[in-house]
C-alpha cells in the first residue's frame, strides 16, 4: 500500500515535471517578442528596477548583484525579528529572539535551509512569520532559480549570464506565487488554517486549560514545500495537526517538495539545448530518489527494537515519532524526499527512526544532488557532471569537453573546491562537536545515536537541508553561530563557483563535437555521473555512517 | 574606493532595496491576503482552525488537536512528549535505541494493566510527531472500551456500535479521541 502510493507519488511528479520545466524555461527565458500578460510582466520589472535591470551581466557582476540582493535580504529580516515585539500583527505577545539565534535563523532562511533553533509558535509573531520568513522562503528560492538560469545561459555558450534582478523577479512573480497560490488554495480546502486571530484558548472536557497555536498557516507552508524551504510554521513541522492536517494535504506537501526540483532539470536540458543529456541526468537522480525510498520504506516498516519483547501488538512498523492520519509508509517516504531535495521539511521525528533508516535521509543530504534544492541541486550536479568528464578524459588520455567546451585545470580547481567544502564542513564540524562539550553536551540520545545527532546536525547545514534529529538541544551559542556560518558558507560557495566556471567555459572557442568526443547523452554518460557522484560524493562519508547509524543497528542486533 | 562605493550603492544596492520591498509587497502582503480571503470565504471553520464550541459557547478544544483524558470514563488518546501542550507541540526525539523510550513504554503498559496475554496496540505505547495526533486506531479504541464501559456503566456491544460509528480516515482504521469523548458525554459535536 505504501509502495503503491509512493511509486504514485515520485510517477506523477516526474511526470507534472516535464510540463512544468517547460513553462519554467519560458518563464526564465522570454522569447523575444514576449506577448500578452509576459510582456506586461516583462515592462513591469524594468519600469519598477529602472536601469539595475536592464545590463546584461557577465558571471562577476551577475554575482555581485546576487550577493547584494542576498544582502538586503539578511538585513532587513534581521530587523524584522530583532524588532518583532513592536510590529503589528502579534496577538500574542512574542519578545525578541536572542542574538545568536537570530544571526542563526536569518542564515538559515537565507541560505534556503530553514534550520530551525527556535520553535515557530513559541517564538515568532505572525508579522515574522509572513514578512521575515516566509518572504525568505520566496526570494531564496528564487535566487536558487535565477542562478541555474544564469549557468545554464554560460553553459549554451554566452559570455553573458543574463541579469540577476530580471531573473529573481521572473521566477518570483513567474513561478513560485502562482504555483503557491494553487498549493495554498488545495491545502486550505485540505483543511489547513489560515487566521491572523491569536492562540485559542479551550476548557478542555476534563477542564484544564488548553492554548492552542494557530495562525496564517496555509500561505506559508504552501511555499515552504515548494521553494525547498522546508521551514514550518510549528515546532514540529508536518507532523503538526494544524500544518498537514491529513491524508490529502500529506500527498500534496509531498508533491510540492519534489516538483520544482525535478522541474529545474528539464528547464536546464531546455535553455542549453541538451534536452537528451537533461533526460541522462534526471534518470540517474531518479534511479537513486527510487534506491532511498524503497530503503527508507523497507528498514522503517520493521517494528522499533524498543518495544521488543513487551505486551505490544506491532503491525503498522515504528509509531515512536509519527501521526495516524497519514497511513504507514508516510514518514520515510518524505524523509527520504525531503533530504533528497534539500527540502527539510519532516512529517515524522527523523530522531525516532528506526537506525538505518535514520541513514537514508543523511545519505540524501551527503550526495545532495538527487533534484537537490531548487536550481542549486542541478547545480551541484553540474559539478560532478564536470569532475565526472575530468576523470573520464584523464582515463583516455584527451582533453575533456563537456557541451562542447574544453574543461581544464581552471574549471577542475573550482569545481573540486566547491565540491569538498561540503564534506569539510560536515566532517571537520561533526569532528570538533563530537569532541567538546559544544556538541557532546547537547545530544538527547546515548551512544553512537547521539553522535548520530551531530552529525545529521553538521550533515543538514552543510546540504543546506534544514532537518534535523531534533532531540539535539542545538539553541546554544556554539551551535547557532557554527551552523550558520556553515550553512551561508556552503549556501554561497556552490553557487559562486559554478558561475565561474561557466564564465570561463564560456569564454572558450568552442570545439566541433566528432566521433572521439564524450557523449552526454547516452546510458554510459549517466554511469559516468553515478560513479563520480557516489565515489567522491558518498564515500567519503563511509566512516562516520559506520561510526553513527550503522554502529547503532549492530548494537541491536547484538543485545 | 569610495567611489566605487557610491556606484555599487547606486547599481546594486538601491535596485536590491527596491525589489526587496516590491517582493514583500506582493509576497508578504498580497499574497496572503488573497489565502486568508479564500480560507475565510470557502472554509471559515477550517480556517479558524477547527474549534469545538460547548453548548455555552465556550471553546472545548480544537478537532484536530489531541488533548489529555485521564479519566476512566473517557478514551485515552496516545501518549505525549509534549504533555498535549498545543502551544508547543513536539515529539519525544528518542531513537529505538534508547533505554528511556523502553521504560517509557513500559509506564505507558503499565497504565493499562494489560490482561496476562493481552496485547497493547502499539499506537497507545508511542508517542506521535508533534504530541497531538487526535487519532488511535480502532484496535486501540476497542482495547479500551471495557474501562470505558465500565466507567460509564454502558452496555458493551452499544459503545462498540459508537465506536465503529466513529471509524473513519485512512481507510476507516482511525476514531477521533476528541469527537467520540464529545458524544459519550452528549455534548454537541460538530457536523
Amino acid at each position: 500500500m505504501s509502495m503503491l502510493l509512493s511509486l504514485g507519488i515520485l510517477g506523477t511528479c516526474a511526470l507534472l515535471s516535464w510540463p512544468l520545466g517547460r513553462y519554467l524555461t519560458a518563464v526564465m527565458e522570454p522569447p523575444k517578442q514576449a506577448r500578452g500578460i509576459q510582456r506586461l510582466f516583462e515592462t513591469t520589472i524594468f519600469r519598477v528596477t529602472g536601469s539595475a535591470a536592464a545590463a546584461e551581466q557577465n558571471w562577476k557582476s551577475y554575482a555581485v548583484s546576487m550577493l547584494t540582493f542576498n544582502g538586503v535580504m539578511f538585513g532587513l529580516s534581521w530587523m524584522v525579528l530583532t524588532v518583532q515585539a513592536l510590529l503589528p500583527l502579534n496577538p500574542d505577545q512574542k519578545t525578541a529572539l536572542e542574538p545568536s539565534l537570530v544571526f542563526n535563523t536569518v542564515s538559515s532562511f537565507v541560505s534556503n535551509t530553514n534550520l530551525q533553533h527556535y520553535s515557530g509558535e513559541a517564538s515568532l509573531s505572525y508579522f515574522s512569520q509572513l514578512f521575515a520568513m516566509m518572504w525568505l522562503q520566496f526570494v531564496s528560492a528564487a535566487t536558487g532559480l535565477a542562478v541555474l538560469a544564469a549557468l545554464a545561459r554560460g553553459l549554451s555558450g554566452r559570455t553573458m549570464l543574463g541579469n540577476f534582478y530580471r531573473d529573481v523577479l521572473r521566477a518570483t512573480f513567474g513561478i513560485l506565487l502562482p504555483a503557491s497560490l494553487v498549493v495554498a488554495t488545495l491545502l486550505l480546502i485540505g483543511g489547513i488554517p489560515m487566521t491572523f486571530k491569536g492562540a485559542a484558548v479551550a476548557q478542555t472536557l476534563e477542564g484544564i486549560e488548553q492554548v492552542i497555536a494557530r495562525g496564517p498557516v496555509a500561505a506559508f507552508v504552501a511555499i515552504k514545500q515548494l521553494g525547498t524551504n522546508g521551514g514550518g510554521f510549528f515546532g514540529p513541522n508536518s507532523t503538526h495537526p494544524m500544518e498537514n492536517p491529513g491524508y490529502f494535504t500529506n500527498v500534496i506537501e509531498c508533491m510540492s517538495i519534489l516538483l520544482i526540483p525535478m522541474a529545474c532539470v528539464w528547464m536546464f536540458g531546455f535553455m542549453t539545448r541538451r534536452v537528451r543529456h537533461a533526460a541522462v541526468v534526471f534518470a540517474v537522480m531518479a534511479l537513486m530518489l527510487a534506491v532511498n525510498v524503497g530503503a527508507a520504506l523497507y528498514l522503517e516498516s520493521a517494528p522499533t527494537a524498543a518495544l521488543e519483547g513487551l505486551p505490544v501488538s506491532q503491525q503498522h512498523g515504528n509509531l515512536e515519532g509519527k501521526e495516524l492520519r497519514f497511513g504507514t509508509g508516510a514518514g520515510p517516504l518524505w524523509a527520504a524526499l525531503t533530504t533528497a531535495t534539500s527540502n527539510g521539511s519532516v512529517d515524522s521525528m527523523h530522531d525516532s527512526l528506526n537506525p538505518l533508516t535514520g541513514l537514508v535521509p543523511m545519505i540524501g543530504m551527503w550526495l545532495n544532488v538527487i533534484f537537490g534544492g531548487v536550481g542549486v541541486g542541478m547545480i551541484n550536479m553540474f559539478l560532478y557532471i564536470i569532475a565526472g568528464v575530468f576523470i573520464c578524459g584523464m582515463m583516455v588520455g584527451r582533453t575533456p569537453e563537456y557541451l562542447t567546451r574544453k574543461v581544464e585545470t581552471r574549471e577542475m580547481k573550482l569545481a573540486l573546491l566547491a565540491i569538498l567544502v561540503h564534506p569539510l564542513f560536515i566532517l571537520g564540524g561533526a569532528a570538533i562537536f563530537a569532541a567538546t562539550p559544544w556538541g557532546a553536551g547537547t545530544v538527547n540520545n546515548p551512544g553512537p545515536h547521539g553522535f548520530s545527532e551531530i552529525l545529521y546536525e553538521f550533515s543538514s547545514a552543510s546540504a543546506d537541508n534544514g532537518s534535523g534529529f531534533e532531540g539535539l538541544g542545538d539553541n546554544t551559542i556554539p551551535w547557532n553561530t557554527a551552523t550558520a556560518l556553515v550553512m551561508l558558507l556552503s549556501r554561497f560557495i556552490p553557487i559562486i563557483l559554478p558561475l565561474a566556471i561557466a564564465g570561463s567555459l564560456a569564454a572558450k572557442k568552442a570545439t566541433p563535437e566528432n566521433t572521439g568526443t564524450l557523449r552526454t547523452d547516452t546510458p554510459l554518460f549517466g554511469f559516468v555521473i553515478l560513479g563520480s557522484v557516489v565515489f567522491a560524493g558518498a564515500l567519503l562519508f563511509l566512516p562516520v555512517a559506520v561510526l553513527g547509524p550503522i554502529a547503532e543497528h549492530l548494537a541491536g542486533v547484538i543485545r | 574606493m569610495f567611489r566605487k562605493l557610491m556606484t555599487w550603492t547606486m547599481t546594486e544596492l538601491l535596485p536590491s532595496v527596491r525589489i526587496a520591498l516590491g517582493t514583500i509587497l506582493i509576497c508578504c502582503v498580497v499574497y496572503p491576503a488573497i489565502i486568508w480571503g479564500l480560507g475565510q470565504g470557502l472554509t471559515p471553520r477550517t480556517a479558524d482552525g477547527s474549534l469545538i464550541y460547548g453548548n455555552d459557547g465556550r471553546i472545548i478544544g480544537a478537532e484536530r488537536i489531541a488533548q489529555a483524558f485521564t479519566r476512566p470514563e473517557y478514551f485515552w488518546p496516545r501518549p505525549s512528549a509534549a504533555d498535549y501542550n498545543a502551544a508547543g507541540a513536539a515529539g519525544s526525539n528518542l531513537s529505538p535505541a534508547n533505554p528511556r523510550l523502553r521504560a517509557l513504554a513500559e509506564q505507558r503498559i503499565a497504565a493499562y494493566t494489560p490482561a496476562s496475554e493481552e496485547l497493547v496496540p502499539a499506537d497507545l505505547v508511542t508517542a506521535s510527531g508533534s504530541g497531538l495526533d487526535p487519532h488511535i486506531t480502532v484496535e486501540a479504541a476497542l482495547f479500551q472500551l471495557p474501562r470505558v464501559a465500565n466507567a460509564r456503566g454502558l452496555n458493551e456491544a452499544e459503545l462498540r456500535a459508537t465506536v465503529e460509528r466513529h471509524a473513519g480516515e485512512n481507510g476507516g482504521d482511525l476514531i477521533n479521541v476528541l469527537l467520540l469523548n464529545l458524544e459519550l458525554d452528549g455534548a454537541a459535536v460538530p457536523e
